[in-house]
């Protein structure tokens, strides 16, 4: 059980239970869903974006403990920054989940999530609400996929 | 097959299996995963292979392969005896009444795409309906979509219960319209356990002169199919669920139905005479097999047949039945823990979802246990529809699984609420 610790510490399973930012913004500027078709987990993102600054950050929608936990962190780690900073938290978040390097600074909360390194299946589920931004940001139409 | 020493044991009239000796013959269940012994419990996905079906494909690969039906030299004459073998050790699994109506495909699912293809396309026309059920697999839904695609027809859905049962009212009242040309459904729901009244359905249709399709993809491994006996037109199922190797499966067909169809693939093995003007197809079941086949794998189902036969499909069944009580009724005990599929009748299979906590990280706590489940849609995301859940987590039963195993599997859910709590 204690490995199993590193994946779901008390941040993860906290944000799991109590999901903040869980709403839907009634008129977004952005908006996407992404779709993890290995489980069928479906999560929504609104985005308030005004002079390129993220607003304000929602989403909606169920998932695994770690897609919606992850969808949580994202949403706190990205309010009110500037839309050009979701790309660099986004590599750096993909490159502490998908290897062993050290985690980088000025990631925060967000390296609570080192654990899926150890769970390669699961690298999905911690992706999938980063897609969906982007995704967003790219005005896509079509629900991404994560594969 | 003579060789093999008894993997029963008579006790007290009544036949058990001898689960030490079978577990050793799967060499893969010797193995810990994280640690843990593994408890492999996603059969339903595909079942692991006995040392009969290795040695088998092993033994062709070091001894006798060649490519079949062309071949005048030993090797090649020694590998069409053995994956002819099959096909008549296939047919009898089914009682067919000819081995011509057997058909080697890659599995359930290209057994299905030949039919939507080969029959689908020279008979389904414009308006005509197509009956299926709401518990199919992907398998038998796509290509019947892809089918009305092209011609204009129209897919009829049945639905089911709570438990898990289809509505037999609304199924007739489909088939009543007088434009259904084809009702396909699954045998045994590999997403809710449920084992379907096919005997009745397919009389239902039969009385209308409806052709049916069964996809037997769950049931071959678990009960006795005798297609004369229950009369369908079609039964479809994969080797790899069935104890054999993956990349082989059958189609059965009626022959008068076969050979009335249209070639689904053309190439070589499937004509006897090419010119450019004109091309004359092979007979049965040749016309349907196009192309060098997986030779090596329809042995290996060969041989896992035989294992099969050996053990006994009722003892198996018998054991299974015994699995799926236990689980049923300890699982049940478990807070918050629902089970999706109660059918009356029903395979060894236990769909569940525990509140709070997604079947995700319940697969991936359990893996962490040694124990292998299956977590998402399990190809079947209208059925996770209809109960309103993203997934579910799902326990699957074969003839090597324990009742040790059964309470490994309890024991560990409670983990999972302890870690969630
Ligand atoms: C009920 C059912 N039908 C069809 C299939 C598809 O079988 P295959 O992937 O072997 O073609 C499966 C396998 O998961 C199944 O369970």
């Amino acid at each position: 059980m204690n490995d199993l610790r590193d994946l779901y510490q008390e941040v993860i399973l906290d944000h799991n239970k109590q999901p903040r930012n869980f709403r839907i913004l009634p008129q977004p500027t952005h908006h996407a869903d992404g779709v993890n078709p290995l489980c069928g987990d479906r999560i929504s993102v609104f985005l308030d974006i005004e002079d390129d600054i993220i607003q304000d950050i929602s989403f909606q929608g169920a998932g695994c403990a770690i897609s919606s936990a992850s969808a949580s962190l994202m949403t706190e780690a990205l309010k009110g920054k500037p839309v050009d900073e979701v790309e660099h938290l986004f590599e750096a978040f993909h490159t502490v989940v998908t290897t062993n390097a050290e985690c980088p600074k000025g990631l925060g909360k967000l390296s609570v999530l080192a654990g899926v390194r150890n769970y390669p299946s699961r690298v999905k589920c911690a992706t999938l609400a980063w897609h969906a931004v982007r995704a967003a940001l790219e005005h896509e139409k079509q629900p991404v996929a994560t594969e | 097959m003579s060789a093999l020493p008894p993997l029963t044991t008579a006790s007290a009239g009544n036949t058990k299996l001898d689960l030490t000796r079978i577990r050793a013959e799967f060499p893969i269940l010797r193995q810990r995963i994280h640690g843990k012994p593994l408890v492999y419990l996603d059969n339903a996905a595909s079942v692991q292979k006995p040392n009969a079906v290795i040695d088998a494909i092993s033994d062709c690969y070091r001894n006798y392969y060649a490519n079949i039906h062309r071949g005048v030299h030993l090797l090649s004459e020694r590998s069409t005896i053995a994956y002819e073998g099959t096909r008549e050790k296939v047919r009898a699994l089914l009682n067919a009444a000819s081995i011509r109506e057997i058909i080697f495909t890659r599995g359930t699912t290209e057994s299905i795409n030949l039919v939507a293809s080969s029959f689908g396309g020279s008979t389904i026309k414009i308006g005509d309906e197509i009956v299926i059920t709401g518990m199919e697999h992907h398998s038998n839904i796509v290509p019947w979509q892809l089918l009305c695609e092209r011609t204009g027809a129209v897919l009829k859905v049945v639905p089911f219960s709570d438990a898990g049962e289809l509505i037999l009212e609304e199924y007739q009242r489909l088939l009543n319209s007088g434009r259904v040309k084809l009702a396909a459904f699954v045998h045994i729901s590999n997403a809710l356990g449920t084992i379907n009244p096919v005997n009745t359905m397919i009389d239902l249709a039969r009385a209308r002169g409806i052709p049916t399709l069964i996809d037997g993809a769950q049931a071959v491994a678990h009960l006795t199919v005798d297609v004369r006996a229950l009369n369908c037109d079609f039964y479809a199922f994969s080797g790899h669920k069935l104890y054999g190797p993956s990349g082989v499966g059958v189609l059965y067909g009626k022959q008068a139905l076969l050979e009335a169809m249209p070639p689904y693939q053309g190439g070589g093995d499937m004509i006897s005479v090419v010119t450019f003007e004109k091309t004359e197809y092979a007979d049965l079941p040749n016309k349907f097999e196009a192309g060098t086949p997986n030779i090596a794998g329809v042995i290996g189902l060969g041989a896992a047949l035989d294992w099969l036969n050996h053990l006994g499909l009722d003892a198996v069944a018998a054991h299974e039945q015994q699995l799926l009580e236990d689980a049923t009724a300890q699982l049940l005990a478990i807070p918050g823990l629902s089970i999706m599929g109660t059918a009356r009748d029903k395979t060894a299979l236990v769909a569940f979802t525990l509140h709070g906590i997604h079947p995700h990280d319940i697969g991936t706590i359990l893996d962490r246990e040694g124990i292998a489940i299956r977590a998402g849609h399990h190809c079947a995301q209208p059925v996770m529809q209809r109960y309103g859940v993203p997934a579910t987590a799902r326990a699957s039963f074969a003839v090597y699984n324990t009742r040790d195993e059964v309470e490994a599997l309890v024991k560990s859910i409670w983990k999972v609420k302890e870690l969630f709590a």
